[in-house]
């Protein structure tokens, strides 16, 4: 073919790089493609949402009068347990749409559309980063629901106490998000997920501050309440109920921020063709 | 040239594609061995090879879905290692098996996979408009993908591999079960393409019946390169009739065993 036809065909030399537009239009798009699979997966909807309420209706009405919560911070009075548990279901939204989302990049990687995303031109780091928000703008709004219909459950934290949250919940969704993220780069088959979920979801949400608080924990088992601290999603759901009664806890937000780039840094490293464990249990 | 194009590897005639000495193993197993071949700017080469020769793993390689440790892969003269951006965003690729999403529209995934490259929707509209003018494919575009048929889908992920308006499509055995009328239909697609848009194509195949005599080939046989050049070239090197011929003399499968292979 002839130098005439390439330039007819507009084959000019591309320009090395790419603007700030084309990484912007490139996390829109994997953002936007993330929200049509939600749209159009209502029942993912539903139950992403049915699973707290149920929580929230049934298991805090029958333990109400079981478990006593004294005052502890961030609250400045005795709550209701449906108040206490509220941030711990939140916390179970984002979890599981973590996995939801890593449960997704398996499929996508066994159906053959994650090589859409890989073959992208831009960086594999921004490639994964994006698709990690856009897995968590899609948990973010299905917190926000949840707050809608538990504040006729008698969950009412100040106006201000959802404006406060929001960073908290991006930032425990990001770290629960990458996780999902690392465990899909290491589980091969989607068969293999159901033991993610007894193996990590479950653990990591009984073993938490998310139903019961700490302290009566340590009353009951030491050990449990050793295990509680060291696990992630503790801090996550304490970040998440304290910025919702407008307080900071920097203990809490150290520990989420540090799991957060950890797990993603993990996930980065396993998804890099040249370093990544996904590439290299292809060859072996 | 100005700034950015400076002493661009385009400017030249520079190949599309150049695979040098590239060797890749699964475990023990040798896949490739020494690979080496050009796909030169404008041309349409196929890359031929019996199931198993080689070609879907030379396919991820050259798509950086694993890694290039021994040799060294270009494209357009980017290297694939040190320049991995500049290298695929001059790419389209159509993998062996299906890619589409399947609950979004075909419009939908156009989109997706433009926004990929950093165009944006009204860009990618206007893109889709011009590649499918003529294709009554046109009017489904609100239609989910999964309502497409085989050929459908095929045709859709040809023009998903022209939206960025790569420089080099790789087609990894795009024809794969389809019907012989989808696979004329799809093969003549790419080659009008290939006119209209001035690309490069390194086009898998173990299917003799798709090549044409004016085609380059590479035969690709059990990891390694048994030859390379154009159809007639081939052939007489060979001293052979055909290229099917010549096929059988390079690889002992004769074109026969070949289409036992796709029936």
């Amino acid at each position: 073919m002839s130098d005439t036809t390439l330039e007819r065909a507009g084959a000019a030399p591309m320009r090395r790089g790419f603007p700030l537009s084309a990484y912007l239009i490139c996390a829109g798009g994997i953002v936007w493609r993330e929200a049509l699979r939600f749209i159009h997966q209502r029942e993912r909807f539903v139950s992403a949402l049915v699973r707290p309420l149920l929580w929230l209706f049934i298991f805090a009405a029958g333990f109400r009068q079981v478990l006593g919560v004294s005052i502890i911070a961030p609250y400045q009075t005795y709550i209701l347990y449906e108040v206490y548990i509220a941030p711990g279901l939140v916390g179970m939204i984002l979890l599981f749409n973590g996995m939801q989302s890593s449960l997704s990049m398996v499929y996508d990687r066994e159906t053959g559309t994650m090589k859409t995303l890989l073959v992208s031109p831009l960086p594999r780091w921004f490639l994964l980063v994006s698709k990690l928000f856009a897995g968590v703008a899609v948990g973010v709004v299905q917190v926000y629901v949840f707050f809608v219909i538990a504040w006729f459950w008698e969950v009412q934290p100040d106006w201000l106490g959802y404006l406060t949250a929001l960073p908290a919940i991006l930032l425990a969704g990001l770290m629960l998000g990458a996780l999902g993220m690392l465990l899909s780069s290491l589980v091969q088959q989607l068969e293999n997920f159901a033991g993610v979920m007894n193996f990590v979801i479950f653990p990591m949400y009984f073993a938490s501050s998310a139903l019961y608080p700490l302290w009566r924990i340590q009353e009951s088992s030491p050990l449990l309440y050793t295990i509680c601290q060291f696990n992630p999603f503790t801090h996550a759901v304490e970040l998440i109920r304290f910025a919702l009664y407008q307080r900071f806890n920097g203990d809490a937000f150290v520990i989420v921020l540090g799991c957060t780039v950890l797990f993603l840094a993990g996930a980065i490293i396993a998804y890099d063709p040249a370093r990544g464990l996904i590439s290299r249990k292809r060859q072996q | 040239m100005q700034d950015g194009t400076l002493n661009h590897p385009e400017a030249s005639r520079t190949p599309a594609l150049s695979v040098e000495r590239v060797s890749h193993s699964y475990g023990q197993r040798k896949a490739l061995d020494e690979v080496s071949f050009t796909v030169p700017q404008g041309s349409f080469t196929a890359l031929l090879g019996p199931n198993g020769a080689g070609k879907s793993t030379l396919f991820s390689l050259i798509t950086r879905l694993f890694n290039v440790r021994h040799g060294a892969i270009q494209i357009l003269g980017f290297d694939l290692n040190d320049e991995p951006g500049e290298a695929l965003r001059r790419l389209g690729v159509v993998f062996q098996a299906r890619t589409l999403d399947l609950d979004l529209s075909i419009s939908q995934n156009l989109i997706y996979h433009a926004a990929l490259h950093g165009l944006p929707a009204s860009a990618a509209k206007k893109r889709i408009g011009e590649i499918l003018a003529t294709s009554e494919l046109h009017s489904r575009l609100k239609e989910k993908a999964r309502n497409l048929s085989g050929g459908q889908l095929r045709s859709i992920e040809i023009v998903r591999a022209f939206m960025h308006r790569p420089r080099l499509i790789l087609l990894d055995e795009p024809t794969v079960g389809l019907d012989v009328r989808s696979r004329a239909a799809i093969l003549t697609e790419v080659r009008r393409l290939v006119r209209d848009e001035g690309v490069s194509v390194l086009w898998a195949t173990h299917l003799i019946d798709e090549i044409d005599q004016d085609d380059r080939v590479v035969v690709l046989h059990q990891g390694a390169v048994r030859a390379e050049g154009l159809v007639q070239q081939i052939v007489e090197a060979e001293r052979a009739k055909s290229i099917g011929d010549a096929f059988t003399r390079l690889t002992g499968i004769s074109t026969g065993g070949l289409e036992e292979v796709r029936a």
